[in-house]
């Protein structure tokens, strides 16, 4: 060791907090190296394959699985009878089987699995299985579902939960009062990497998962209680995730994958189909919304009303969360005095719903900005100068009680998206028919066509809600190698491509001024980092690297004082060495260490939250709140009800961008989904059956589809969050949908009280249909 | 089923494949490239687009055994020499690339645009590309990388 009394001037590290430094798996992904789940390849695999119901509510009679192992390559086939452990799971409510053994809830429930040394041979196999169904009429109108003589679908049941809201004097009047019912359809993630992993058999008779997940220990949790396993027993990795958006929350392929390799005792390999994706993973809960606002002539909201039916499906998943959002921001970012909320999610036969980005907050939002554009058009009133009348500040209330503490820039957020330039009108000369809606399917040339511009503001909560212990763990390690000190961080949190990875490594490297940091795989070995949803993880495990790191140098700094004398406040780390702030002496972080490192571990809590009180829903239920508003452009063409969107505008606090590029990729993405939910995404079900699961028949937007995106970042730092930040990736999908249907409605003068609008609806042949 | 075939300008042997096999299934489960990818394997996403004798097409909508004697170009034989395809640099310096999954597919998808028209204007790249979904990103930044790798063809 070579202390020297020659101070420099470190310069700040490269890629820390608040610069776009590269993602870590970018070069990877490019070039084809990386690996996803479905890339998986070990010597000897099996392929599985699931047998599903081809009924929406049915009885098993009997299952004959003789012919099924008759076919050539057929190693295993398993049903219920064969689940090691506990027949059911569930994230929240454990109502799921494993597999199906009595009564069939929706239609792609899972009946038996195969394991073949062929996907096709798989595939024959499970055409094999003989099962004997009762088909029953499927129960799928959730009104109906919660009536007293309905057939009831699990033991506890069709009432998932009912949440209520009771502010206020429920008497009250207003001037001015609104009603509106409306509609939200049942939303596909359509992440697209398809379901998939590898199951690999382990000496120890447990098993090693490489899977695509949000969540690994709350998926480690479910699969030892079915295997039954002891949880050491059940390692999982986490493969490349191509995409998540909530619908990797819940379990799909996990438990199967392990039971055929246990019973095989050979690595097996799953991989659903895109029409298999669509059976295989939840939804977004579609919603009915009835609501009634009541207002002063002069704009000031009086009292809200809302009830709000959720369509669970047959299974629970995270039914509970999706319903006490729906009601918590089932007014919006308003100062409402007077509001009664009811809101129930229910059991049907139709497809489980569950998370997706924004849940409960985007269906709510679309009805209660729904809700202030028809009120401002009763007052007379510019829609925008009506919110931001009522818009919640810091320290309002909200319904539920919580006084809102952190920044919450409503009216700043309409101010700016309204005050964006306005794209030119009309269009240029020559005419490009691919600036017109129809594009080059030449359908216009212009007549016919009217712009429309139209706002929305919405807001989420962020991380968990209602008291539950909200935790993420990091380790990190600091060592030297070549003469250089080198980090390495590890967690669990699963980076399904939202920018997680890069998020922890920029923090280590600011926190311990150390550019070459490491992020390893995550995996079950360190401690849970909680789930990649309800935009937590920048906040969660980003707090917990910097826990780790802040613990790590609080060490360092320790024994640097140790070697060189003095206390440890009396050194500062900079530019790779510890400086003394006494006597200028400084050391090198590699010399300091020699062959050591230092290593800590940390778990990051936010601070505590409260269950909303059952008959009142009064109660501080969430941390924080991330707000964001936007501006829509379309262009209509009201004779084919074709729609062009010219633009869209947005801003969002986000607390602090972490990473700039990948906080405007998280906004123009989520902002692309809520368009998708406002124009043309619908899982479309009839009688309980999926009619349209494939990408040719359930449309996502398309690079033709997307307009040209303003984004405004504000960074108004909250103040309980590591650095300020706050999540970013769920904002953007809730105020893009009423956005666009606002700027439909201006097109068009009609009353589009459904998402997503369709070219019947704008063109005003579904006007008078009551669904 | 045996099969002969040039990928990425090696030649490349199959043995034991199945009729009905896609080339997709092929190049990945057989050939040891899993670049491209399997989003829907319907021909609606573009995650498997490859180069069959300089035409770009879905894989998954190709039969391995109609790839037979023919020249296969995948995502994987873009880099030279281990350094990356100038498209690639710009997918990763313009932030193109989120869960990633649609991006093997979207560059050999620009990389075809760009060998045919090196100076597209932006309707022209979003018609190029309206065969190639992406879930996470919106496209701006990933028309930014296009947008970029034709101004350098103009600085060329």
């Amino acid at each position: 060791m070579t202390p020297t009394k020659e101070r420099t001037i470190a310069p700040p590290v490269r890629g820390g907090v608040g610069t776009s430094a590269r993602r870590q798996d970018s070069v990877p992904k490019v070039k084809g190296e990386f690996a996803y789940s479905s890339d998986l390849w070990a010597e000897g695999m099996l392929w599985g394959a699931t047998v599903r119901s081809p009924h929406p509510r049915a009885a098993i009679r009997s299952l004959d699985i003789t012919d099924a192992l008759t076919v050539s390559g057929v190693h295993a086939v398993l049903t219920h009878e064969d689940v090691p452990g506990r027949k059911l799971f569930g994230m929240e409510i454990v109502d799921q089987p494993v597999l199906a053994w009595d009564e069939i809830r929706y239609e792609g429930e899972p009946v038996a699995l195969v394991a073949a040394d062929h996907p096709e041979n798989a595939r024959r196999a499970a055409d094999r299985l003989r099962v004997d169904y009762e088909e029953l009429p499927p129960l799928v109108d959730p009104e109906r579902a919660v009536e007293p003589d309905a057939p009831q679908l699990h033991a506890s049941g069709n009432l998932i939960r009912h949440a209520r809201i009771r502010c206020g004097d429920p008497a009250v009047t207003a001037d001015v009062v609104i009603e509106g019912t409306y509609e939200t359809a049942m939303q596909d993630q359509a992440f697209l990497g398809p379901e998939s992993g590898l199951a690999v058999p382990a000496e120890d008779g447990g098993i090693d998962l490489y899977v695509a997940t949000q969540w690994l220990h709350v998926d480690l949790e479910q699969l030892a209680a079915s295997l039954g396993l002891p949880q050491d027993k059940v390692r999982i990795t986490l493969a490349g995730v191509g995409g998540a958006f909530g619908a990797r929350e819940d379990l799909s392929m996990q438990i199967h994958c392990c039971m055929l390799a246990l019973y095989t005792g050979r690595p097996v390999k799953m991989m659903y189909s895109r029409e298999e994706s669509f059976f295989g993973h939840v939804h977004r809960h579609p919603a009915r919304m009835h609501y009634e606002h009541g207002a002063t002539r002069e704009g000031e909201l009086v009292y809200v009303k809302a009830r709000i039916v959720l369509d669970g499906g047959a299974y629970a998943s995270s039914s509970t969360a999706v319903c006490a959002n729906a009601t918590a921001f089932a007014c919006g970012p308003y100062e409402v005095p007077n509001v009664q909320v009811d809101a129930l999610a229910v059991y049907t036969n139709n497809p489980p719903c569950g998370a997706m980005r924004g849940f409960g907050a985007v269906q709510a939002c679309f009805a209660y900005e729904s809700q202030m554009d028809k009120l401002a058009d009763a007052l007379g009133m510019d829609p925008v100068e009506l919110r931001m009348k009522n818009a919640m500040s810091t320290g309002s209330a909200m319904p539920t009680g919580q006084i809102v503490e952190g920044p919450a820039p409503v009216a700043e957020l309409l101010r700016r998206v309204k005050e964006m330039s306005l794209p030119p009108a009309g269009h240029d000369a020559p005419l490009d028919l691919r600036s017109l809606p129809g594009g080059v399917s030449n359908t216009t040339h212009g007549e016919g066509i009217r712009r429309g511009v139209g706002y929305a503001i919405g807001f989420k909560n962020i991380a968990f809600s209602e008291g539950s212990d909200d935790f993420a763990t990091a380790r990190v390690r600091l060592f030297a190698a070549g003469g250089e000190p080198q980090v390495e961080v590890h967690s669990a949190a699963a980076e399904v491509g939202q920018g997680v990875g890069v998020v922890q490594i920029q923090v280590a490297r600011t926190e311990l001024g150390v550019e070459r940091v490491t992020l390893l795989p995550a995996d079950t070995t360190v401690g849970s980092a909680g789930s990649s949803s309800a935009s937590r993880q920048t906040w969660m495990t980003g707090g917990a690297v910097k826990s780790a790191c802040e613990a790590v140098r609080a060490r360092l700094l320790e024994r640097a004082a140790g070697e060189l004398g003095g206390s440890p406040s009396d050194f500062s780390m900079e530019g790779g060495k510890i400086v003394s702030q006494t006597n200028g002496i400084e050391v090198s972080i590699a010399d300091l260490l020699g062959r050591d490192s230092i290593e800590e571990t940390r778990e990051y809590r936010h601070r505590k939250t409260y269950p909303m009180d059952p008959e009142t829903g009064q109660g501080d239920a969430h941390v924080a709140f991330a707000f964001a508003a936007h501006r829509a452009i379309v262009d209509v063409d009201t004779e084919l009800g074709l729609v062009r969107v010219v633009e869209l505008a947005t801003a969002q606090d986000v607390g602090k961008a972490i990473n700039p590029l990948s906080v405007e990729g998280q906004i123009e993405g989520g902002s692309a989904q809520g368009l998708g939910l406002a124009l043309m995404e619908e899982i479309q079900v009839s009688n309980g059956r999926i009619r349209n699961p494939s990408f040719t028949d359930y449309l996502i937007p398309t690079v033709l589809d997307m307009p040209p995106m303003k984004i405004d970042v504000l960074e108004l730092g909250d103040p309980e969050a590591p650095y300020g930040v706050k999540g970013v990736g769920e904002a953007p999908t809730i105020s893009s949908t009423p956005a666009v249907i606002a700027a439909l409605r201006d097109a068009t003068g009609r009353a589009l009280e459904r998402a997503p609008v369709r070219p019947e609806d704008v063109v005003g042949l579904t006007e008078r249909e009551v669904r | 089923m045996h099969l002969q075939l040039t990928v990425n300008g090696n030649p490349r042997e199959v043995d034991g494949a199945w009729e009905g096999e896609s080339l997709l299934y092929v190049l990945r489960e057989r050939l040891g490239l899993p670049g491209s990818k399997n989003a829907c394997e319907q021909g609606e996403c573009g995650s498997c687009s490859v180069y069959l004798d300089g035409v770009l097409v879905c894989s998954c909508l190709v039969l391995a055994a109609q790839a037979a004697g023919r020249d296969v170009v995948t995502v994987e034989g873009l880099a030279e020499n281990g350094e990356l395809h100038p498209i690639q640099k710009d997918f990763v310096e313009a932030g193109a690339v989120q869960c990633g999954f649609c991006t093997p597919g979207l560059i050999v998808a620009t990389h075809e645009l760009l060998a045919r028209n090196p100076r597209p204007t932006d309707p022209e790249i979003r018609e190029a590309l309206a065969g190639n979904l992406c879930r996470c990103t919106g496209y701006e930044k990933i028309l930014d990388a296009v947008r970029a790798a034709a101004v350098r063809n103009s600085r060329a």
